[in-house]
């Protein structure tokens, strides 16, 4: 018997978005309250998980067509490539900058090099637990 | 340059993460990790001659100043042992183009190799009890993947123990560096070295000392907890092991060198005892294996368990001559086992297995690998001018200077054994009547032979001309035996 599962279709188009939504503020707020690029790219994660849970891995596969190890090893590269910076300007490893920036929509915004290993860190945390859940999923 | 001290880290690091994004390209993947690993070594050259003229480099991370932030501390113990990684890395990926096989190319290998290089180096060079926890784990992860990489059945059954193991000892590891945080209230080594003689409280950290010795020994494969070795150690192909047998427990033994002679120094009778009479077991149950079996792998694998327990007596004698025959012999270990290693992998290949009883008479057709095999052979063993026998003889003098005399007889007894379990290999594969062999093409026989022949080759440089080396490994000692001048470097006001 064919199951009807509208309603997890109409929900998930829906909730997907609110989830996406929600691990980009929690990305973004890692500087000051809790969060970060752990915690955020595990919710992206588990959007990305829903929508296989409602529409099935290829159609998922089919909308979002990442090869999700080369997205991990980029994340390690951008993570590492912010590290090194450093080594350019002849002071020790890791040393991260800021500045202030005046940007049209937001007005002054603090912006700091540690947001860039940041997205580094969400990167492969979005690689590798998606490579983990296809590669179980498409195990026959 | 203050970051030079970082190379030998990062490079493997970027070029292993650099070959995750083509996986199917094989001349590629060789080229590159041939590169990355030539260049890595350059860089650890580089490291020992800065930190020969210009002492010890340190860099903490983040610019923050020095217990705060995570120092990384070169001085030339660590830097000996990442350029002599470097060189066993390299030798590894040259042997394993003819060796690990296509499929096995194709499914991350040199990135794995080269991570699990990032970890050795980082493990050797970081000044920070956590951050060595973490690189212990980043080359661990590595390990377990090239542990279990090809998905043959014995790999998997070994590989299950394997993780078991080390994830309990790595759980423990971490229980010990919080018993030891919530002591001192630090976690910077050279910092640990100022407050651990300020706690009076010495029943606690003495606890907390044999704690690490357990978490170390685990991974350093000392005698009671060395059981998970033999198997696991048998089961990957040639490459990986040697690159396991030539690495891996060194950094256990390196983390033993490093927190018993830096900060656990409170109560030397108790914990350095302790130490010497596990190294004597250790050495013995290592005996008993490399005698008992009729398998090449097997032989050379026990030796490593041997190797493991000369070079902690030598250091827990705290005395010159011992600590520097063990950094002497460890270096030679490194460079011997892998050495082995290749050549036991020549030879199993040519009679398609590694049971010593189907072998015979492989002099007449193969001599060239007959007589490498055999200065190797001579070589561990520690015959007087080869690599082997500086180290040895420092360990022995060191044992009768220190404490535990009986301790350098037992060395010097055992050394007759592993002479006889190495050149036992030479007698039944290279010895009497020939037995058929598996045909072998001259070129990918070629291909394995010329890596291990070199490698052989800088082992017996490193015995001749040890006197060349001395200067380096004196320097080593120093540091080892006068804590002070690591703390000055690190914290340096």
């Amino acid at each position: 018997m064919k199951t009807n599962d509208v309603m997890l279709k109409t929900a998930t188009k829906v909730v997907t978005f609110i989830i996406l939504m929600f691990a980009v503020h929690i990305f973004f707020a890692g500087h000051y309250t809790p969060g970060g690029g752990f915690i955020g790219g595990l919710l992206t994660t588990s959007a990305i998980v829903l929508l296989m849970l409602a529409f099935g891995i290829d159609t998922v596969k089919k909308i979002l067509p990442i090869n999700y190890v080369v997205l991990s090893a980029v994340g390690l590269l951008i993570a590492i490539a912010t590290a090194s910076a450093s080594i350019v300007f002849d002071v020790p490893f890791f040393t991260h900058a800021y500045d202030y920036f005046d940007l049209p929509l937001f007005g002054e915004t603090s912006l700091h090099s540690a947001l860039l290993f940041d997205v580094g860190v969400y990167l492969v945390v979005v690689g590798v637990t998606m490579t983990i859940i296809q590669t179980i999923g498409e195990d026959e | 340059m203050s970051n030079l001290l970082l190379f030998p880290i990062l490079i493997p690091l970027i070029v292993a993460t650099v070959l995750m994004l083509f996986p199917n390209k094989i001349k590629m993947q060789r080229m590159i990790a041939l590169i990355g690993t030539i260049a890595t070594l350059a860089a650890s050259f580089f490291l020992i001659y800065k930190v020969f003229n210009d002492g010890i480099q340190v860099v903490t991370l983040g610019s923050w100043p020095a217990p705060f932030g995570i120092s990384m501390v070169s001085d030339l113990f660590s830097a000996l042992l990442v350029a002599t990684t470097s060189l066993i890395v390299l030798f590894v990926i040259l042997y394993s183009f003819p060796t690990i096989g296509l499929k096995r190319e194709q499914s991350f290998y040199y990135p794995a190799v080269l991570f699990l290089m990032t970890g050795v180096n980082g493990a050797f060079t970081t000044g920070d009890i956590f951050n060595l926890f973490v690189f212990v784990e980043v080359l661990l992860m590595a390990s377990y993947m090239l542990i279990s990489h090809g998905g043959q059945r014995q790999q998997l059954r070994e590989s299950i123990k394997y993780l078991l193991v080390n994830i309990i000892s790595s759980a423990l590891f971490v229980a010990s560096v919080a018993l030891l945080y919530s002591v001192t209230g630090t976690l910077n080594m050279a910092d640990l070295a100022v407050k651990i003689p300020q706690i009076e409280d010495t029943g606690l950290l003495t606890v907390i000392a044999v704690m690490f010795l357990v978490v170390f020994g685990f991974k350093a494969a000392i005698f009671p907890l060395y059981f998970w070795l033999p198997g696991s150690y048998h089961a990957p192909p040639m490459p990986i092991l040697a690159l396991f047998g030539a690495l891996l427990t060194k950094v256990g033994v390196y983390a033993i060198m490093r927190t018993y002679t830096l900060f656990f120094t409170m109560n030397i009778g108790f914990t350095h005892e302790l130490l010497a009479i596990i190294a004597i077991l250790t050495i013995l149950a290592g005996c008993v294996g490399a005698l008992a079996y009729f398998d090449v792998k097997k032989i050379i694998i026990y030796n490593i368990i041997i190797a493991v327990g000369v070079i902690l007596f030598g250091v827990s004698q705290m005395n010159e001559a011992g600590v520097t025959g063990s950094i002497l012999y460890l270096i030679h270990d490194m460079m011997i086992k892998a050495a082995l290693f290749f050549l036991v992998g020549i030879v199993a290949v040519i009679f398609g297995t590694s049971n010593l009883r189907q072998m015979g008479g492989l002099m007449k057709t193969y001599p060239l690998l007959g007589w490498t095999y055999l200065v190797a052979a001579f070589g561990i063993a520690g015959i007087p001018p080869l690599s082997g026998f500086p180290g040895k003889l420092l360990i022995v003098q060191g044992g009768f200077e220190g404490p535990q005399f009986w301790g350098s007889i037992v060395i010097l007894a055992t050394s007759l054994i592993v002479l006889l379990s190495a050149v036992r290999i030479f007698i039944y594969a290279f010895w009497g009547e020939p037995v058929e062999t598996k045909p072998l093409k001259k070129s990918a026989y070629r291909a394995m032979l010329i890596p291990s022949i070199i490698l052989v080759a800088i082992t017996v440089v490193f015995g001749v001309g040890a006197e060349l080396f001395m200067p380096f490994i004196m320097d080593a000692t120093e540091v080892l035996l006068n804590p002070s001048l690591y703390i000055e470097a690190v914290l340096k006001e």
